[in-house]
């Protein structure tokens, strides 16, 4: 990345496949990308395997005592981050439809998002 | 016994690992990540509809809530709060706690 010049903008690409509350991976992440999109990157989420949870309407954390950070992803849009992926494959063996999801998502397959992995310069995965 | 199970199912061999060992009238706590087992409809659903003949499946309630999956349970999860997974503690006569 040039500095002071017209930047370089680079695709980048965040892998979530981590269930929200049961470890930091997915809060931790979302905190990466929101600090990167100040960076002008050209930013896609992808959430697969139990990453898919991340998104799921409805989080009640108060009798857990832990942040509710789902409301976070509708904020995403403002920073524009707009490309979300989430795969058939995961929401299907968790019984999830994108009608459960806080935020509209691209449905693809697996095989489909790989084609989408290949076209990144940086990929962080979570 | 009280058994019980933090992981996820997807990715985690723990809770079939857990109900291969359970014998029956033993008790399985769900808690953390371990609640996405308790939920309808997914490729996983079916291991928990076998074991509910044997084995008592709870989850804890905090930890549902908290990954939204309040109104996604099986039918003959039964939920307890903390005070309810101290009980479960009390009333049997060892815990384990699989990883």
């Amino acid at each position: 990345m040039e500095v002071g010049g017209q930047g370089v903008v680079k695709k980048f690409m965040y892998v979530n496949r981590k269930a929200p509350h049961g470890t930091i991976y997915a809060l931790e992440s979302l905190e990466v990308v929101l600090i990167g999109a100040a960076f002008e990157q050209d930013v896609s989420l992808a959430f697969i395997d139990d990453g898919v949870y991340q998104l799921v309407k409805g989080q009640d954390t108060q009798a857990l005592g832990v942040k509710n950070f789902s409301p976070t992803f509708r904020a995403l849009e403002d920073y524009d981050v707009n490309k979300l992926y989430a795969t058939r494959e995961a929401m299907e063996a968790r019984g999830l439809t994108a009608d459960d999801f806080l935020v509209p998502v691209q449905v693809v397959s697996e095989g489909e998002l790989a084609e989408i992995m290949e076209t990144q310069d940086v990929i962080l995965s979570f | 016994m009280l058994h019980t199970i933090n992981k996820s199912p997807f990715g985690h061999t723990t809770l079939e690992v857990c109900l291969k060992h359970a014998k029956r009238g033993s008790a399985v706590l769900l808690i953390e990540d371990g609640v996405y087992a308790a939920t309808r409809g997914t490729a996983v659903s079916q291991w928990l509809q076998d074991a509910f003949a044997r084995v008592s499946i709870y989850a804890l309630k905090p930890d549902v809530e908290a990954r939204g999956m309040q109104d996604r349970l099986m039918d003959g999860i039964k939920l307890v709060d903390y005070g309810g997974f101290v009980d479960l503690v009390v009333e049997h006569s060892a815990v384990q706690s699989w990883l």
